[in-house]
């Protein structure tokens, strides 16, 4: 009951940044200073545009609490709440 | 979650702050085209120039820079090590104007601030709605004595990339083996904390490789400095007998230098250089405090989360000039700030209240080619300053693998790559 409630208020929170203009939601726009805004750039950062939200969400959390192993991301996804990261990988997916 | 705040919040808040930040007239909800001008096309100002235009391209945006030529900083240190060739730090402003940016490749000479307008050195008169200045840094000539600017002929800053970086590194590629290189580091602030260490640690690496017998020492107008363990240990391991730190409270601050004969001179003693680097103290930009942006420290107190300076209203300040609380004076900083200040004038632009930030940096230097080291920090507005979020960010793990330190090298080329081509590409 509680995850199920849980899942409704991340699929409704994903709809309305979807929906919102395409203004970034706080923290997202610093992220292209590593994740390329543009193709074919010599990185081995990921770009996150068009990328799975969930995915992303997904990575964050690990990064977060440890389970994946990182260089930075570690220390910079714990400088975000889950709502944030939700609203950060919502945009990202609806980026081209 | 709901990260603006409402018309009628902001404005209570404004009216508690006692400061002039009421909302402006919608101009852009009146159809009316606004006008932003920038003064200063580096990591910052080009960056909101786009971020602008891609966000509203109702906005007029006008770019003032001196130069047709952008020269970066970050990797410049590997130029005057003579791992990279200067080529790799260049970039024009072609895209700019491609996205429909005004360019006008001038100094702006003065501001009026009443009036709204920005005067170019070729007399144009500009008018804005929302000025922008992302003036970058300007040496404090009068603050080192002996150390003028016919002073960094011979002893090159080298913190301004471009014609110094190449004197500095034709003096290393001219030095004979055996030679003392001296770098001066300033207190803070300044423009890249870190750099001076990176820039030593890669001279170290030349030398070590190419000039064995000679030597390099720091002297230090400060007792810490960034990521401080991991450049330390670094040393330790890599150059041990080529590099020596010596901190403020060891003799390090430099009082005096003598260009003609490369001489350094502290509270402690003398220390006579075959090649002298004076990394000076600084300050914003000049057209900052001709705008009146700038303090008495002469740096530029701002709004964390508009940008807006402080002593001057509609006027907003960029990187390194400005005081942003604890990030630091770095590209990536820059670029950050400049997304975060789009948003928040298109709002403004809107009439609308500007929503909350939140900001990231992220730092590499290179200890040797294949050997990175980060700094990483996330940030909000409290206390009316951009703060660290407890917790978050912080430097790379202190006894890591050499695998670790090949992949943030790796990672290091990578931002730079990313970082410009989402500037300048």
């Amino acid at each position: 009951m509680r995850l199920s409630l849980a899942l409704t208020l991340v699929a409704v929170s994903l709809a309305t940044a979807q929906a919102a203009s395409s203004e970034p939601p706080a923290g997202a726009a610093a992220c292209t200073g590593c994740h390329p805004a543009n193709t074919g750039v010599e990185t081995p950062v990921p770009r996150l545009a068009g990328r799975n939200a969930a995915d992303i969400v997904a990575a964050m959390q690990a990064f977060r609490s440890g389970q994946t192993p990182a260089t930075v991301m570690d220390r910079i996804a714990k400088g975000f709440t889950a709502e944030e990261i939700q609203a950060i990988a919502a945009w990202y997916a609806a980026q081209r | 979650m709901a990260v603006h705040r409402s018309r009628r919040e902001f404005l209570k808040t404004a009216a508690k702050g006692g400061c002039a930040a009421l909302l402006p007239a919608p101009l852009l909800a009146q159809g009316a085209a606004p006008r932003v001008v920038v003064v200063g096309g580096g990591f910052a100002g080009a960056s909101i120039a786009r971020a602008l235009r891609r966000a509203d391209p109702r906005i007029a945006v006008t770019l003032v820079e001196a130069n047709r030529t952008f020269i970066a900083c970050p990797f410049s240190n590997g130029v005057i090590a003579g791992m990279r060739e200067i080529a790799a730090q260049q970039f024009g402003y072609d895209r700019l104007a491609a996205d429909g940016i005004t360019l006008a490749f001038t100094t702006a000479t003065a501001v009026d601030p009443q009036a709204r307008v920005v005067t170019l050195a070729v007399g144009t008169r500009l008018d804005y709605d929302r000025l922008v200045l992302a003036p970058g840094i300007d040496i404090r000539w009068d603050a080192l004595p002996g150390y003028n600017e016919a002073a960094a002929e011979q002893m090159p800053h080298a913190w301004k990339a471009g014609a110094q970086t190449l004197a500095l590194r034709r003096q290393l590629e001219a030095m004979e083996d055996g030679g003392t290189v001296v770098i001066a580091a300033p207190a803070n602030p300044f423009r890249c904390p870190p750099g001076p260490y990176e820039r030593a640690s890669l001279i170290a690496y030349y030398l070590k490789t190419r000039k064995p017998r000679s030597k390099l020492i720091i002297l230090d107008a400060k007792d810490a400095f960034s990521k401080q363990r991991l450049f330390l240990n670094a040393w330790n391991e890599l150059y041990p007998g080529i590099l020596e730190w010596v901190s403020q409270s060891k003799g390090g601050e430099v009082t005096e230098v003598d260009p003609a004969t490369k001489t350094f001179v502290t509270d402690f003693g003398k220390h006579q250089a075959s090649v002298g680097n004076v990394i000076p103290p600084q300050k914003a930009g000049r057209i900052a405090e001709l705008a009146g942006v700038a303090d008495r420290t002469g740096w530029c107190p701002i709004d964390p989360v508009t940008f807006e300076s402080k002593l001057v209203p509609n006027i907003h300040v960029l990187g390194d000039a400005a005081i942003a609380g604890a990030m630091p004076k770095s590209a990536f900083a820059a670029n950050a700030q400049a997304k975060v200040c789009a948003t928040a004038l298109v709002r403004l632009l809107r009439g609308e209240a500007p929503p909350t930030p939140k900001l990231i940096n992220t730092c590499y230097s290179l200890v040797a080619p294949d050997y990175g080291i980060s700094v990483a920090g996330v940030y909000h507005p409290a206390n009316g300053q951009l703060m660290d979020i407890a917790g978050a960010g912080g430097v790379s793990v202190i006894d890591a693998p050499r695998s670790t330190r090949s992949r943030e090298a790796s990672l290091a080329d990578g931002w730079f790559h990313t970082i410009t081509s989402e500037v300048f590409g």
